[in-house]
């Protein structure tokens, strides 16, 4: 069974954090990968870097600008994770925009991450359609589950279609914006996640943009099955240095 | 082979949709109703009037008696930069401020580079008495002063991108994010036939007045609606997709695209697309483009702002993939040049952009009794200082 489907099964809210590879520094990678398992975190989502990030707010803007500077690249990345396994084994999960995949090749892409041992990939600019058609088939060869956004916006039927076409969990945008770091969570936050509690989905929810503390993570998880820090967890690794990770971490939960 | 977009958005290999789920319902909206909309009789008069009382259309072919004989053959130029607000960009502002108001929006959002697009944006905006918002990128803003100073009097508020390499390709990317974080009431005025699906269509559709005239034109003067060429510029695509629409399956029209060659296409500032680039996804939009062997994308460079896109819309990808069009590169020298000559042989001041498609006689010979049509896509007023600088005026 995919690491995934498995930590989704234990009986516990689930932490989450996505940072950007090679941010802060290049080789800085596996030190935070290695310093979020220790310190509790569930899952992580590993940033791949990419010059245009379209959904993404200016605190994963400016890492991904810096990771780029830095030397980051798919190969580069490959290399710095072709020995996770030895160390790491909680899910990990690629995020990243579709123009680097392609150009690595989708498949290629997917059978490394095979190798190395990642479990999943969210690429939030494939569209749901595009997948099911040209690369579910790919994904499935090599056991990579690919994960799906769903937003305030998305109507229930194209919910029920993402639920259906999912193996792992549904990301839940937690409201119509970019990714950033967010205090707290309003009535309509609430009340879209009431409406998805309440659809009795196939796949379960985890909830992720604008989680930034205690508060936020405990809103979300009161109604999903987990939440995913982003810009908060930068911005703190930015301000703090990743020597104090386990305190960011302690923080949450 | 169809030249023109499938049911699933697709230019042969080239197109689609790859936007963020959180702009599926934006764009899924406009794609189910654009075409509706543009055929009800209500937006078609609507449209077709704005374009003649207030754009100026039709714009005149202009026989260029001159510049014909300079290079033998026979020149007609599509006075574009005769249009109000000084390039063709307008006809497309047009026609989506009257989409958004069908679609019941009251924000409208816009990305520029040069300014042109932004300036076309303000002004329907303010036309329609609609909040306009226009992202240009920090540099942009500093290179093209007077088109930022236009927008503001027009009532625009120009919000610098300060991301990236703070450019058209910022400007963008801010502004689909802006659209992302105003998913209701904002409509995204798309300043070329680039983004997803149905952008590149909806805004071809727009231009496509442009061969529209030709054709007529044409016909009154030559007796025929074909000539053996059309030429026009090519930055994201929307004055030559405007220019080649009508004759797409005419396969006796030579259509040539012209890309900006930049200090030279090896010199590693250039922004030739179609040699530089290839297949990937930008803005939301499978086509060629400038991009490392990582998929990271390339800042172009082009002494001209408006042809400084690091892409094509998808219909040129598949015109250039297919050969249904001639792509030719054309240096900022070459441009210059071919600007200055039109200025002393025409006594028109074309905008760079459009120079660069005027270029293409010194670097391919045509027939004396060819006819050539070429898109002058704008004014050169806004290059006034890109102009003095050059030949230290
Ligand atoms: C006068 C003029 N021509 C051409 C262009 C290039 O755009 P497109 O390729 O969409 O026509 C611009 C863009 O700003 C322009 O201002």
């Amino acid at each position: 069974m995919n690491r995934i489907n498995k930590k989704l099964q234990e009986d516990k809210k689930l932490l989450s954090i996505y940072f950007t590879a090679g941010y802060p520094k290049l080789n800085d990678t596996v030190e935070v990968i290695e310093s979020l398992e220790k310190s509790g975190v569930d899952f992580i989502e590993i940033g791949l870097p990419f010059s245009d990030p379209l959904a993404d707010g200016p605190t994963i803007q400016a890492s991904s600008t810096a990771a780029l500077e830095n030397g980051m690249t798919t190969e580069v990345l490959f290399n710095q994770l072709k020995d996770i396994r030895k160390t790491v084994s909680i899910p990990l999960i690629i995020m990243g925009y579709f123009n680097p995949m392609m150009q690595y090749g989708v498949e290629a892409f997917c059978k490394k991450c095979e190798e190395i041992g990642i479990d999943g990939l969210i690429i939030p600019d494939l569209p749901v359609q595009d997948y099911n058609e040209n690369y579910k088939a790919i994904f499935e060869k090599y056991g990579i589950i690919n994960v799906f956004l769903i937003t305030p916006q998305t109507s229930d039927e194209r919910i029920r279609f993402i639920d259906s076409i999912s193996n792992g969990f549904i990301y839940m945008v937690s409201s119509a914006g970019v990714t950033g770091a967010k205090d707290s969570f309003g009535n309509t936050q609430e009340t879209y996640f009431d409406r998805i509690a309440s659809m009795n989905l196939n796949a379960p929810q985890v909830i992720g943009f604008g989680i930034s503390n205690a508060e936020t993570f405990q809103q979300a998880t009161s109604k999903a099955k987990g939440a995913i820090i982003g810009s908060a967890f930068v911005n703190y690794i930015t301000d703090k240095g990743i020597d104090k990770i386990p305190d960011f971490i302690t923080t949450i939960r | 082979m169809s030249y023109f977009v499938d049911e699933n958005g697709y230019y042969g290999q080239f197109g689609g949709a790859y936007i963020p789920e959180m702009l599926y319902p934006n764009v899924e909206e406009l794609r189910q109703n654009y075409l509706k909309i543009m055929q009800e009789d209500s937006f078609k008069k609507e449209f077709d009037e704005l374009l003649k009382e207030y754009v100026g259309r039709p714009t005149p072919l202009y026989f260029a008696k001159r510049l014909s004989e300079k290079y033998n053959t026979k020149i007609y130029l599509k006075r574009e930069d005769l249009c109000h607000t000084g390039a063709h960009k307008v006809n497309n502002t047009i026609g989506q401020i009257l989409m958004a108001k069908k679609l019941g929006k009251n924000r409208i959002i816009a990305e520029t580079g040069a300014g042109q697009h932004g300036v076309a944006t303000a002004t329907v905006c303010a036309l329609m008495g609609i909040e306009c918002v226009v992202y240009m990128g920090e540099i942009d803003i500093a290179r093209q002063a007077p088109n930022v100073a236009r927008m503001k009097m027009l009532g625009a508020t120009v919000v610098p991108a300060l991301s990236g390499s703070r450019t058209l390709k910022d400007a963008t990317n801010e502004a689909i994010r802006d659209w992302i974080n105003n998913p209701v009431d904002t409509h995204y005025i798309i300043g070329s036939v680039v983004g997803p699906h149905p952008y590149p269509d909806m805004v071809a559709k727009f231009q496509s007045v442009i061969s529209e005239e030709i054709k007529w034109q044409l016909k009154e003067k030559e007796g025929k609606e074909n000539p053996d060429y059309v030429v026009a510029c090519v930055g994201g695509g929307s004055n030559a997709a405007g220019a080649f629409y009508h004759y797409l399956d005419e396969k006796e029209v030579g259509l040539i695209a012209v890309e900006a060659a930049g200090l030279g296409v090896d010199s590693g500032e250039s922004a030739a697309t179609s040699v530089l680039g290839n297949e990937g996804v930008i803005h939301g939009s499978k086509t060629l483009l400038m991009q490392t062997k990582d998929g990271q994308i390339i800042e172009p460079y082009s002494i001209s702002a408006g042809l400084d896109y690091p892409g094509v819309g998808p219909l040129h990808a598949h015109l250039c993939e297919s050969k249904r069009a001639e792509f030719i590169s054309i240096t900022d020298d070459e441009a210059m040049q071919a600007g200055l000559e039109l200025c002393e042989l025409e006594g028109i001041i074309p905008a760079i952009e459009s120079s660069h498609a005027l270029a293409v006689f010194k670097q391919k010979e045509f027939k004396k009794d060819d006819v050539v049509v070429l898109n002058l896509s704008g004014r050169g007023d806004k290059d006034l200082n890109t102009y003095i600088k050059y030949f230290k005026l």
